[in-house]
């Protein structure tokens, strides 16, 4: 009975795909890509547990059970750099996150259209620039015989600063580069959000006598907390991952000390050192983390708001 | 009839506050553009300006440096290999998620669900860097341009969004070419696709400017210079400081005195040549892409 019943399903199944041939033709590429480029990578990921060697190849390679995430854990340098992406990613949201937030608050007081538009142009602009080209362009603007930052200080009798080659520097240089580059374009979710506010709530609250920080606290704020909650779960994911592009046109072997983060130490390891498995076993630790992290943030959202994105 | 006044004065005239954060705002522009036009500055002039300064206007003005970067062969081979994983790129990556997409649109399309979920999940679940270096490596693609084009072919994220538009459409308007006897294919040329032109535009823009931009594939899978892309080029001329840059400055050297070029000043000639076209295309793009950022928040 079972059995025929689903024989007939099963034939009504394949009946059904026929009936969309031309459909699954012209899906079929797409899934074919999906499955070679996508899903043979996520199989390529048990090399984390191998001693992957090219001979054998991903299949072949001998299983070594967690033998190389025991050796990652022990090694200093995995812990070093793991330090600093958290340090950096940390300083990142911590400066980072508010950003966005204030310009947006700031560019919806500007009265004029033109002046508010003109000034958003010229915010996003950095977004479209690639952190190659910008790394280019910070190693000359912050140099210590050339760029103009030094300059300045140079004139108000100070000693240059090596921006980009000191260690108590290079963190924040990251971290300000980071805002300059994207606070503009992060604005704009919020003045989407900030421009859906009723107007007629404002001008209730003027005849009501509300200031400019009252109307704030009590419209402004509010209305963004969706929109900030789930950019707040969003951006917690990113508390472990880090900027690679940007890390990478601007570190050196003198900063690595407080720069090195762990997307750079897996590319050398991995792509210099020729340490496949190493590097894979760092990679599946660190998206395996950032989506734990997510999840939480979502769940304690979940709990105080009752709002998460899941 | 006081009040009415009071509030028409504040939404009307520029207040302290009003006046504050309108200078800021022009610190603001300052500050990002200075930058800019800094480097621009930096590669219209020879030494003595390069020593240091803050001035925006070049002194001393000469056009040697971009005569010189733009006398480099690896920067003709960069701009034509950007461009050609630009065109080849953005078309191919179009075609396979409209391709895609409308089929997954479609609510009768059996187990639709499933194949979503199975691009989707791959949103959240990748392989990573090396799984998909041996993988480009383990069929070939090393050095060839296909590397820069297939890898990143389909965004599972831009897949969604056009799914979604498409599912906006109503149905009614399939039907009656249906009943001219009319096949899915048709229809998707016929009806959909030129309904869909808005965000053929916005993914079109998309996906090229990220080719554009992207240098880090053409890092790990093309070993060759001549095959690397204009980025990359920059890159190495500009942060490695490449003998390519020590050949630069000493072109020319034998045709006459020209000891005042400067390797900054070549720099930033080489960041102006890489940067040129984005920042041309830019006033012209930026709306659409404004545009997709709200596409996708509206779902998200």
């Amino acid at each position: 009975m079972t059995a025929i019943r689903s024989r007939a399903r099963a034939k009504g199944l394949a009946r059904r795909y026929w009936d969309c041939r031309y459909l699954v033709v012209l899906m079929a590429p797409g899934m074919l890509y999906f499955i070679v480029f996508k899903y043979i990578p996520i199989y390529g990921l048990t090399i984390a547990f191998k001693d992957y060697n090219f001979a054998d190849g991903i299949l072949k390679s001998p299983w070594v059970g967690l033998d190389v995430f025991r050796e990652l854990f022990a090694s200093p340098s995995f812990w070093e750099v793991f330090r600093n992406t958290v340090v950096i990613a940390s300083l990142t949201f911590a400066f980072g996150f508010p950003a966005p937030i204030i310009l947006a608050l700031l560019l919806n007081e500007v009265r004029s259209a033109r002046f508010k538009k003109t000034v958003q142009t010229i915010s996003y602009l950095p977004y479209f620039v690639s952190w190659v080209i910008l790394g280019g362009l910070f190693l000359q603007f912050l140099s210590p015989s050339s760029g103009p930052v030094n300059y300045v200080i140079k004139a108000l009798g100070g000693e240059p600063i090596f921006f980009l080659g000191d260690a108590r520097w290079f963190r924040g240089v990251l971290v300000a580069t980071g805002i300059w580059k994207s606070a503009g374009w992060g604005s704009i979710i919020y003045l989407a959000a900030l421009s859906s506010i009723d107007s007629e709530l404002y001008e209730a609250a003027e005849i009501d006598g509300a200031g400019r920080w009252a109307k704030m606290r009590s419209i402004t704020l509010p209305s963004l907390a969706p929109v900030i909650t789930i950019m707040l779960i969003l951006a917690t994911g990113q508390l472990v991952e880090d900027n690679f592009d940007q890390v990478f046109n601007m570190y050196n072997v003198a900063v690595y000390s407080v720069g090195d983060v762990l997307s750079t130490y897996m590319y050398r390891s991995g792509l210099e050192d020729m340490e496949y498995s190493l590097a894979t076993a760092m990679g599946l630790f660190k998206n395996v983390l950032a989506f734990a992290i997510v999840l939480l943030s979502n769940a304690i959202s979940k709990r105080i708001n009752e709002f998460g994105i899941w | 009839m006081g009040r009415i006044g009071s509030t028409r004065r504040k939404s009307g005239s520029p207040d302290a506050f009003g006046a504050i954060n309108g200078a800021f705002m022009v610190l603001l522009c300052a500050c990002t553009l200075y930058p800019f036009l800094f480097i621009v500055a930096s590669s219209l002039s020879s030494f003595n300006a390069s020593a240091g300064g803050l001035s925006l206007i070049p002194r001393s003005f000469t056009t040697d440096n971009f005569a010189r970067v733009l006398s480099d062969q690896l920067i003709y081979s960069g701009f034509e290999n950007t461009i050609v994983r630009t065109v080849l790129g953005t078309g191919l990556s179009l075609i396979a998620v409209f391709a895609l997409a409308y089929p997954l649109s479609k609510k009768y399309f059996p187990n639709r669900g499933f194949w979503t979920a199975l691009i989707a999940l791959t949103m959240f679940f990748s392989g990573g860097l090396i799984p998909t270096y041996l993988l480009v490596r383990g069929v070939g693609l090393v050095d060839s341009p296909w590397s820069l084009v297939l890898p990143e072919l389909v965004s599972a994220y831009n897949l969604v969004i056009v799914r979604n538009y498409m599912q906006t459409i109503p149905d009614s308007l399939e039907e009656s070419a249906r009943i001219d006897g009319a096949n899915d294919i048709a229809i998707l040329f016929r009806i959909i696709l030129p309904i869909c032109k808005p965000i053929i535009a916005t993914i079109a823009l998309w996906v090229a400017v990220w080719h554009w931009n992207a240098w880090f594939d053409c890092l790990i899978y093309i070993t060759k210079p001549a095959g690397e892309v204009l980025q990359l080029v920059m890159r190495r001329i500009v942060i490695q400081g490449s003998d390519q840059l020590t050949e630069m400055l000493g072109r020319g050297m034998a045709m006459q005195q020209d000891e005042y070029i400067t390797p900054e000043g070549l720099k930033a000639a080489t960041i102006l040549v890489t940067t040129f076209p984005i920042l041309c295309a830019y006033p012209f793009i930026q709306k659409y892409f404004v545009k997709g950022v709200m596409l996708g928040s509206i779902k998200g």
